[in-house]
């Protein structure tokens, strides 16, 4: 029972929820610090004055001035999460019985879930100036509505994230908004890769147990038009069990609420030429998780084996399927920046969002990226098929030293292990 | 014309030798037989033969076209049939010689002449359009034969071609085998049964130990050994 097939699973399993659980546990400590603002008070007046200095007494404020242009370029520049503008006429408003206006421009660096957990102070930090006013209202006996004293001030809202200016959402209905593709396209990669990689894994393994594999070898047709066969077949029958997926798992997101907002509203839809360039990343993707698995099938002894060898398809699947259903690629760390970039099945699952903000740079380069993946691992996959490896499980003889092939005498010795 | 000529052939595994410096030539028409006991390097050069293995010393080469760096031009020049081999369990006997079929005539009418002639040498009547996870292991083999010699072949290779067939199968399989020598086929073949060897074979090697320890027809060897069958000279020559 002690193989590398089983320990790795749970090895590799242990280190993803570790991971997992330091995130958490940074995320924790986002929450519960004091948020970073700037702010501007343009009334001047005893009321707004009540309002800035519970901000200072409850925020870093890193701008405290007249201008909101230069506030929010140092909200900015300093990793704060947004700039406060107690507008003019603020106390006039509420004394007259009508709500203030408290303007937030919030600073979003990425689109993510996980970004908007620096916003959760800004928010608990402006119902607590509410309440503030409240406070200094009935304070001053003043003779109000009583739904004002309740409620003097309301929110209005502009985002800005990526150099794009969303008015009147927060980054809450932000995050919503691009939910539907943080979790729909992932979760249907990962199925496509899933199903299909375990369709060629599977053959491979069939091919080996019920001995027409040797047969087929021997067939008057080159060794890269079998593993073209093999790929082409599988990724055409996960794409038509993707599309029935897709169809199914979309209505019922749809069904969901996600702040009823349209993206294109908002200059954040996508046009054709955006939709090409998903396709493509989506298609190589697929490609990607197909060659793998060709050349992970090529270790497969037999049907049963093959399954266990699928596990670094489903694993590579869902490491990028967990980072960016949450992070956006922009504000993850440097490390996780690259093992995602590095991931193929990380591109379609971060094209949309970085299509919406014109962030054409990260989805051209995962298309290359993907392409020379692509191109090396089919190289790799004809090679083994060309050697003896594909049928006897040996190493050749010229492969008994340093062949600069490290990735086949790596699987090979853990075959041979087998 | 020479089909197939192995020269100091040797084929390593690693640190195992499992064919030693193996030479033989066969003719076209010819049928020659290759036996010897359990692991002694017959079914390993019959796949280095077929372009299944690579070669790690000596030479192999089809009707002049070396099997390692004209591989493309020998495999569609010959048919191997391994000892174990199997057939897609979801097709039926029909799409499987279909499939095959496929490889060696791209266009439509010669491919289905080449499936009748297939279905015909199978003999499976209406099994035939049965799925092959139907079938019983002789029926299985009697499908793989056809599929070897259903695409006409210049030199067919057949490791124990009628392993699992009953005894009148056996003759059918062994007379589709003499019909396709006589008509120009050079056969290499491996077989456990003594008797299928002296009845098919012009000639024979007896490989021992990766290395050819005898060779020549089947009269030749009995007379040389003093015994009446194929069978006592192979005991013979092998606890020698």
């Amino acid at each position: 029972m002690l193989t590398p097939q089983t320990i790795l699973p749970v090895v590799v399993m242990s280190i993803i929820f570790a991971s997992l659980g330091g995130l958490m546990g940074d995320i924790d400590e986002s929450i519960t610090a004091r948020p970073t603002v700037g702010m501007v008070d343009a009334d001047q007046t005893d009321l707004s004055r009540v309002a800035t200095d519970f901000i200072e007494h409850n925020a870093k404020v890193i701008y405290n001035g007249t201008s909101p242009e230069e506030g929010l370029k140092k909200v900015e520049r300093s990793d704060g999460t947004a700039l406060l503008i107690i507008r003019q006429g603020l106390s006039a408003s509420i004394m007259n019985n009508t709500t203030g206006v408290i303007e937030v421009r919030w600073v979003m660096r990425g689109g993510g879930l996980t970004d908007t957990i620096s916003t959760a102070g800004v928010e608990v930090l402006l119902a607590g100036l509410g309440q503030e006013i409240s406070r200094a209202l009935v304070a001053n006996h003043t003779r109000l509505n009583t739904t004002i004293v309740l409620a003097p001030t309301v929110r209005n809202d502009t985002t800005i994230l990526k150099g794009k200016t969303l008015e009147g959402v927060s980054p809450s209905q932000v995050a919503n908004m691009l939910t539907n593709q943080a979790f729909v396209v992932p979760v249907i990669i990962l199925m496509i890769v899933i199903m299909s990689g375990q369709m060629v894994i599977a053959s491979m393994g069939m091919e080996k147990e019920t001995k027409t594999l040797e047969t087929l070898m021997t067939m008057p047709t080159r060794r890269s038009s079998i593993v073209a066969g093999k790929i082409i077949g599988a990724a055409v029958v996960g794409l038509v069990a993707a599309l029935i997926y897709m169809v199914g798992f979309s209505y019922y997101i749809g069904s969901l609420s996600f702040g009823g907002l349209d993206p294109a509203k908002f200059g954040l839809g996508l046009g054709p030429a955006d939709y090409v360039l998903v396709g493509a990343s989506l298609f190589l993707a697929i490609m990607a998780g197909l060659s793998l698995s060709m050349l992970l099938g090529t270790f497969a002894e037999n049907f049963k084996s093959a399954q266990t060898l699928s596990f670094p398809i489903v694993a590579l699947a869902l490491i990028p399927m967990f980072f960016t259903m949450f992070m956006d690629f922009d504000t993850m760390p440097i490390a996780v920046k690259a093992l995602v970039f590095a991931i193929p099945f990380s591109h379609p699952m971060m094209a949309f969002r970085a299509l919406m903000f014109h962030q054409y740079w990260l989805v051209l380069a995962g298309i290359g990226y993907m392409a020379l993946f692509n191109i090396v691992i089919i190289a790799v996959v004809v090679r083994i098929f060309k050697t003896d490896r594909l049928l006897t499980g040996r190493k050749p003889k010229a492969f008994s030293g340093k062949t600069g092939w490290p990735l086949i005498d790596a699987l090979a010795r853990l075959g041979a292990k087998r | 014309m020479q089909a197939l000529g192995v020269r100091d052939l040797v084929k390593d595994f690693g640190k195992f030798h499992a064919v030693k410096g193996v030479s033989f030539t066969v003719d076209e028409g010819e049928i020659f037989g290759l036996i010897g006991p359990n692991g002694a390097g017959k079914t390993t050069t019959l796949r280095v033969i077929s372009t299944l293995l690579q070669v790690t010393g000596g030479s192999v080469s089809v009707f002049g076209h070396d099997v390692t760096k004209q591989a493309d031009e020998v495999r569609r020049m010959i048919s191997y049939l391994p000892e174990d081999a199997g057939a897609y369990k979801s097709l039926t006997g029909a799409e499987y010689l279909n499939f095959i079929a496929g490889f060696f005539r791209p266009h439509h009418e010669e491919r289905e002449a080449m499936v009748r002639h297939g279905i015909e040498i199978a003999d499976l009547a209406e099994r035939i359009h049965d799925k092959v996870e139907t079938y019983s292991k002789g029926m299985t083999r009697r499908l793989l034969v056809a599929r070897a010699l259903m695409v006409e072949p210049r030199l067919a290779i057949l490791d124990e071609p009628t392993s699992g067939l009953d005894v009148i199968n056996s003759r059918e399989i062994r007379a589709l085998i003499k019909g396709y020598a006589r008509a120009g086929t050079a056969v290499v073949l491996s077989s456990h049964n003594m008797l299928e060897v002296e009845l098919l074979c012009d000639r024979i090697a007896l490989i021992n130990e990766g290395r050819i320890v005898e060779a020549g027809t089947p009269s030749e060897l009995k007379a040389k050994h003093g015994v009446t069958n194929i069978e006592d000279v192979f005991v013979k020559v092998v606890t020698a």
